[in-house]
């Protein structure tokens, strides 16, 4: 008996939308089971006061400022190189074999997993450029990590704008530098900032890297050279170590609230920019 | 400035293979490779079974992320309204940038216990891993297959419905094959992903340094080998660990490769 | 001789690729005059303009052979300032491209390029170019509002209040009423006519009856090469060349 091809089609959209609602589901129940734990531990004196007793108590405020630092430092390095990057390739050259170059470097580094990263960092800057354990390392490491996302939004917000725009800049008499200093950038800046804030999405929630190359100190960092606990490490050594469950899920419940945060904000700049685009 | 991507990338890669390769020598490659103890403290270097335990995990996640990344893709494109795309893809997006210590945590607390009530064993183990790791590159192939599916031309689809086909039929016999470069991409560069883990791995395999028998076994991949002991290893122990970093560089590199050369082709 | 000439155009040729755009030019243009670009599509009209002011060296693979001169000097020579240039010899084109910004910054932009800076100077400069392009009575009340919210006549007409910013020698129009209403379009030609005197004007027109309203001279182009030239009346009336005659009656293009 033939199966008719209606019964296929019904059965197949069945079970494809079974399998897509159960995906979602599963995906949505690993947030909520932290959520729920995490959030009613959230109040005020975690977020101000430092870990205590190895982290069975107290708060993440150390974590927080070393999450903060961390990505201040990565940020301000990353961006300049990703937007110069990209402005060098929309704007200074065509497709040649420089510019194949830089696109194979960024597609490659975009590849590397976080714990080469984390190699790099520590025998790179911890130990050759003799930075040891502290904000700087981590944040030169990361901000090589976050570096092909900034490049790729930053070209793609250069390569939105209009062709015309430029011509009608060069044609009132401006340099290359101007028209892109007062015309495409102003106008690449809603793409250019999603880009950065993608990149700090990244850098909030890395671990691999950091520990191996910012340490695991939870104590205050006095300067750019201490090292520091982001609050993702921190959940994860609660979390492994076994230390306190309790506040394992209150880290992780900030931790998910933060990238909450930052993707919205993300995601309703892109919304307004392509909608204004 | 503009080269800043590529310098960086052989900077990675020149430190790395300078820590690395010459334990890879004194060892030598094969027992390096293929050897099967790990006993650091008595200088015996062998990362078969990691190698081992990284191909499982990766298989498993392939085996529980590829049908359901399809399946959800095919939803998106094809079997929901726009609005409603709208509103899950910036959530699937949302999904994607949730750190992998989370997903390592609620491996960790929910389904550890699960398997070691149900099914035996330690619990950590394979199976919560592929699992997990499963989950984690669904954003990855979810958001690569909609996309080769969505860039489909439109002629594709309307000529199966013309010429009769059920909306299912057309799915399944026309737009996948035809989409099908972009598929294998995605899958792809979920393996490259889900071979990178770290993290996540550490918190749910168990971590023994020891050919896994059954996905019920603990066991590690490259990458939590690395991240285990990078905190306290040192001398050849430590220059064992880049060399591990190395075998990880090239096949993550070659896979990404590969994913970049099978789309272009299937673009042109 | 050449001095009663504000260009003179001595055997130009343009390629783009190997493509050629423009065949071996010779051309005069009289200042204080309007000067027509007749011709149909494809014929190298726009490439001329863009040459006069060295835009199509922003075009990649375009290259030129011959002589361009302006008021006596090598456009193409060596030491030619190319901000310089651009900032003498203005353009408009065909479709309307005001600047995301306000009317104000928009036609403050030129000469915020070449370092004006004073808002009170910013501010008078504005006011002239507006006024100047027929403009500014409808936009005076709202100079800082966004460009983009003019209607297309009253953009294109801030574009060549943008171009007069600068108080150039020489004015390039290509097409400038295309997709305008009838109203636009008169409202441009009038400001046209007033601003001959000071000016130089090519224009490249939307059609014939545009140009045997405004233009002064005629040259039409046919293929890349300039078939005849001359005062607009003999060109209309008792052209020289079948293939003038030819597209003049209609017969194509």
């Amino acid at each position: 008996m033939k199966i008719s091809r209606h019964f296929t089609q019904e059965i197949a959209r069945v079970v494809i939308g079974v399998a897509a609602f159960s995906t979602l589901a599963v995906m949505f129940w690993i947030l909520y089971q932290v959520l729920r734990e995490g959030l009613p531990l959230l109040h005020l004196s975690f977020f101000v006061e430092p870990p205590r007793e190895m982290g069975r108590a107290g708060g993440i405020s150390s974590t927080i400022i070393g999450t903060l630092a961390l990505t201040v430092v990565a940020i301000v390095i990353a961006t300049p190189l990703g937007v110069g990057t990209a402005i060098f390739l929309r704007e200074y050259t065509r497709e040649s074999r420089i510019s194949r170059v830089i696109r194979f470097g960024t597609d490659c580094l975009a590849g590397v997993p976080s714990i080469i990263f984390g190699l790099f960092g520590f025998v790179f800057f911890v130990i050759f450029l003799g930075m040891g354990w502290s904000i700087l390392s981590g944040g030169l490491t990361l901000a090589a990590m976050i570096l092909p996302t900034i490049i790729c939004t930053a070209e793609e917000a250069i390569k939105s704008i209009p062709y015309s725009f430029r011509e009608v800049s060069y044609g009132l008499g401006g340099t290359r530098w101007q028209t892109i200093r007062r015309v495409v950038l102003p106008n690449a800046f809603p793409g250019i900032l999603t880009g950065v804030l993608l990149g700090v999405g990244r850098s909030v929630g890395e671990t691999a890297a950091v520990i191996l190359t910012a340490g695991s100190s939870f104590l205050m960092p006095d300067s750019i050279f201490s090292p520091i606990r982001t609050m993702a490490v921190h959940f994860y050594i609660l979390a492994r170590e076994g230390i306190s469950m309790e506040m394992a899920y209150a880290t992780g419940a900030g931790l998910i609230i933060l990238i909450l945060i930052i993707n919205t904000v993300a995601n309703w700049l892109l919304f307004r920019y392509v909608h204004r685009g | 400035m503009a080269l800043s991507s590529i310098s960086v990338l052989a900077l990675i890669a020149f430190f790395i293979f300078e820590e690395g390769l010459p334990l890879m020598w004194k060892v030598g490659l094969q027992s390096f490779l293929l050897g099967d103890r790990w006993f650091p403290s008595k200088g015996s270097f062998g990362i078969f079974p990691m190698i081992v335990g990284s191909f499982w995990v990766t298989l498993g996640a392939l085996v529980v992320g590829v049908p359901l990344g399809l399946a959800c893709a095919i939803f998106l494109c094809e079997l929901t309204s726009p609005k409603v795309g709208m509103v899950l893809r910036p959530m699937i997006q949302l999904l994607a940038a949730i750190p992998s210590v989370i997903y390592g945590f609620w491996g960790l607390i929910v389904l550890v216990p699960l398997i070691r009530n149900h099914l035996g064993g330690p619990g950590l183990s394979i199976l919560a891993g592929s699992f997990v790791l499963g989950i984690m590159i669904l954003p990855t192939i979810i958001s690569i297959s909609e996309d080769s599916l969505r860039a489909l031309p439109r002629i594709y689809k309307e000529g199966a419905l013309s010429l009769g086909a059920t909306h299912w039929q057309t799915i399944w016999r026309v737009l996948l094959p035809a989409a099908r470069s972009g598929i294998v991409a995605s899958i792809i560069l979920g393996m490259g992903r889900a071979l990178g883990e770290t993290m996540a791995m550490i918190m749910i395999l168990g971590n023994a340094a020891q050919m896994p028998h059954s996905i019920l076994n603990s066991a590690r991949t490259l990458t939590t080998n690395i991240g285990i002991e990078m905190g306290y290893a040192s001398g050849d122990h430590r220059a064992a660990l880049f060399a591990t970093g190395v075998v990880l560089f090239f096949i993550i590199m070659g896979l990404n490769s590969l994913a970049l050369v099978i789309s272009r082709k299937g673009r042109a | 001789m050449e001095n009663q000439f504000k260009i003179v155009i001595r055997d130009f040729e343009v390629y783009y690729g190997s493509a050629m755009a423009l065949k071996g030019l010779n051309l005069s243009i009289r200042p204080s005059q309007i000067f027509a670009v007749l011709g149909p599509a494809r014929s190298g009209k726009t490439t001329l303009l863009k040459s006069l002011n060295r835009l199509t060296d922003l075009i990649f693979g375009a290259n030129h052979r011959g002589q361009i001169f302006i008021d006596g000097q090598e456009i193409y020579g060596e030491n030619v300032s190319l901000p310089e240039l651009r900032r003498r010899v203005g353009m408009v084109f065909d479709l309307p491209t005001a600047l995301p910004m306000s009317i104000f910054e928009n036609i403050a932009y030129g000469p915020r390029l070449k370092g004006i800076a004073g808002r009170t100077r910013l501010g008078e400069i504005v006011e002239a170019s507006l006024t100047a392009a027929v403009l500014w009575d409808e936009v005076k009340d709202r100079l800082h509002s966004s460009a983009l919210r003019l209607s297309g006549g009253q953009q294109q007409r801030l574009c060549i209040a943008r171009m007069l910013a600068l108080e150039p020698e020489i004015l390039m129009l290509d097409e400038p009423c295309s997709g305008l209403d009838p109203i636009s379009t008169a409202s441009i030609e009038r400001s046209l006519m007033s601003l001959k005197e000071k000016y130089t004007i090519l224009l490249v027109p939307h059609n014939i009856q545009q140009a045997s309203r405004v233009a002064d001279r005629v040259g039409f182009f046919l293929g890349g090469e300039l078939i005849e030239e001359g005062p607009s009346e003999e060109i209309f009336t008792r052209p020289r060349m079948k293939k003038t005659e030819d597209y003049i009656s209609g017969r194509f293009g």
